[in-house]
């Protein structure tokens, strides 16, 4: 049935070939999004044509194939930045994901700019992967590593952060929308504070990206990540964004092929952005998926993609919420994507494996996010997490499939 | 429905009552042995507290959080080598990792009723922890 502005959630199914797919004896509910998203099979065709009749090296050969496999890569990189709306396409790097974008930033930007006594901001909802590269920063460094907390909610405490930001605060690096609660934290509100003390500010965008449109220029970041995977497109690609100047300013982050401009055994020149930071042969295959995924996900419309996602939550809040023995962890003011619960007795594991053999995919565990678990006093929770080809039906299987796990362990 | 009665197979009523009455699970006096084993992934812990007297296990505690797998299977463990030699907790270990290989079909000790774990191979490890556990504290 077409939703308000031409959603229609059957033909968005339709077109991710793995919904088709039984899973114990069961359709598949998959409830894992926030892991990755499933792809659509534009996205799947791209890589496929893309091997199968441009496969070639890009930035080296005079040769037609080295064109076409380019202009692939180029023209991913440009949609990138329109998606974003970042200024200039040379502020879009391509990474293997948010991980290794975020490492990037820490061990060039970071290396560059945070000396002994320095801080990093980060918060309490980090995954690890916003928590790791700082803390081996700030050890190598001396700096400190300063947390924002969080209150009961799964809300970060504002007035906790303005508190840390100092003349010493280098960097604010916080995740945009949190993989276990589902929390979409005031960044455009934090960044603009972190500006007044000079700090740089890097948005962690991994849950984000497929959930909502995110502007650059309007959230006013110095550098975004993001994965291509959890917005629909294939794994292994990612982008950091940062602005033109702090790049330019930044040294490479690995040497090898395709960042230099010229080599000597006594000295080399670096290449101009964005192959400063794309050493060695990159995962062209990839950008021809992430280009379809981003061009897939634009005509649906991430605007139409988050108002059916609210339905889905909100849905979701109430049905799972009603269950007795059932508790919801977090319930954060603004939030998109995820509800995390634990179940009465009944481990996350246990209720994963229950689920699963009915054919429904969630994630169970500390979804690398050990700090919020340590917050709310559990050691993993169940978390369901929405694509935009879920739906309420999907949803009620959940609540029947948290019925027979109290019938496996009542 | 056979994925149910692959349920019912793991998740027996013996196993169920292990994870919910954790034998052994009461500290002890001066321990002659300590290890512990954690799984990264997903976080699950188990403790074990042995006391040797002549080679035999003749007290010991094993605590832990996790799943009801990884603490079913750490009580279960406990409750089998008291009182044995580590020759026999040895091979007791040897045979326990063969049924969960799928080596072994069935175990003659009270260790069978986890066989319906190994229909579930990212379950297994849960099943192991404690094996781990043990080792650790049984080679410092």
């Amino acid at each position: 049935m077409p939703g308000p502005h031409g959603f229609d959630i059957d033909s968005v199914r339709q077109q991710f070939p793995i919904l088709d797919v039984e899973i114990n004896g069961h359709p598949l509910v998959y409830l894992d999004s926030a892991a990755t998203s499933q792809k659509p099979q534009v996205v799947i065709d791209a890589i496929s044509n893309y091997y199968a009749r441009s496969n070639s090296n890009v930035h080296r050969g005079v040769h037609t194939l080295s064109q076409q496999a380019t202009d692939i890569y180029e023209e991913t990189r440009e949609k990138t930045r329109a998606l974003i709306n970042a200024s200039d396409s040379r502020e879009i790097i391509y990474v293997r994901g948010t991980t290794e974008a975020i490492n990037l930033v820490a061990s060039t930007y970071g290396r560059q700019n945070v000396g002994e006594g320095d801080d990093v901001i980060v918060t309490a909802m980090e995954h690890h992967s916003n928590i790791v590269p700082w803390q081996i920063l700030c050890e190598e460094k001396g700096a400190n590593l300063k947390v924002v907390p969080m209150d009961e909610n799964g809300d970060l405490i504002m007035e906790e952060f303005d508190r840390l930001l100092s003349d010493r605060t280098k960097i604010v690096a916080t995740v945009h929308l949190s993989n276990a609660l589902g929390t979409i934290n005031p960044v455009k509100e934090m960044f603009k504070k972190a500006r007044t003390v000079g700090a740089a500010t890097l948005l962690d965008g991994a849950q984000s990206a497929p959930h909502m449109a995110i502007d650059v220029k309007d959230i006013d970041c110095d550098f975004l990540a993001f994965s291509g995977h959890k917005l629909y497109g294939p794994t292994g690609i990612g982008i950091l964004y940062g602005k033109y100047d702090l790049l330019s300013q930044m040294p490479p982050y690995q040497g090898g092929g395709e960042m230099i401009a010229s080599v000597t055994f006594e000295k080399t020149i670096y290449a101009e952005l964005p192959a400063k930071f794309e050493a060695g042969t990159p995962h062209i295959a990839g950008t021809a998926g992430l280009g379809a995924a981003i061009d897939f996900v634009n005509e649906i419309g991430l605007d139409n993609v988050a108002a059916h996602e609210r339905t889905l939550l909100d849905y979701s809040i109430e049905r799972i919420g009603s269950i007795n023995g059932v508790k919801l962890i977090g319930n954060p003011k603004h939030r998109s994507g995820v509800i995390s619960f634990v179940v009465d007795g009944v481990h996350p594991h246990d209720v994963g494996t229950v689920l699963d053999s009915q054919g429904i995919a969630i994630r169970a565990g500390h979804h690398c996010a050990q700090p919020v678990m340590a917050h709310f006093g559990i050691p993993a929770t169940v978390r369901a997490s929405f694509g935009m080809y879920n739906t309420t039906n999907e949803i009620d299987r959940l609540y029947e499939g948290v019925q027979q796990v109290f019938e496996v362990f009542g | 429905m056979t994925e149910s009665a692959d349920l019912d197979e793991m998740y027996r009523e013996i196993v169920l009552d292990h994870h919910r009455n954790p034998r052994n699970s009461e500290p002890i006096d001066a321990p002659t042995h300590e290890g512990e084993a954690i799984n990264p992934f997903c976080g699950d812990e188990v403790h074990v507290k042995l006391h040797l007297q002549d080679g035999v296990i003749d007290h010991l505690s094993v605590t832990g959080v996790g799943c009801s797998i990884s603490q079913a299977a750490a009580s279960l463990m406990g409750a089998e080598i008291k009182g044995k030699t580590t020759e026999q907790i040895g091979e007791l270990a040897r045979q326990f990792k063969s049924l969960m290989s799928g080596g072994a079909d069935s175990l003659e000790s009270d260790l069978d009723v986890l066989k319906g774990v190994k229909r579930y191979p990212v379950r297994i490890k849960c099943a192991l922890l404690a094996w781990s556990a043990l080792e650790d504290a049984l080679s410092g």
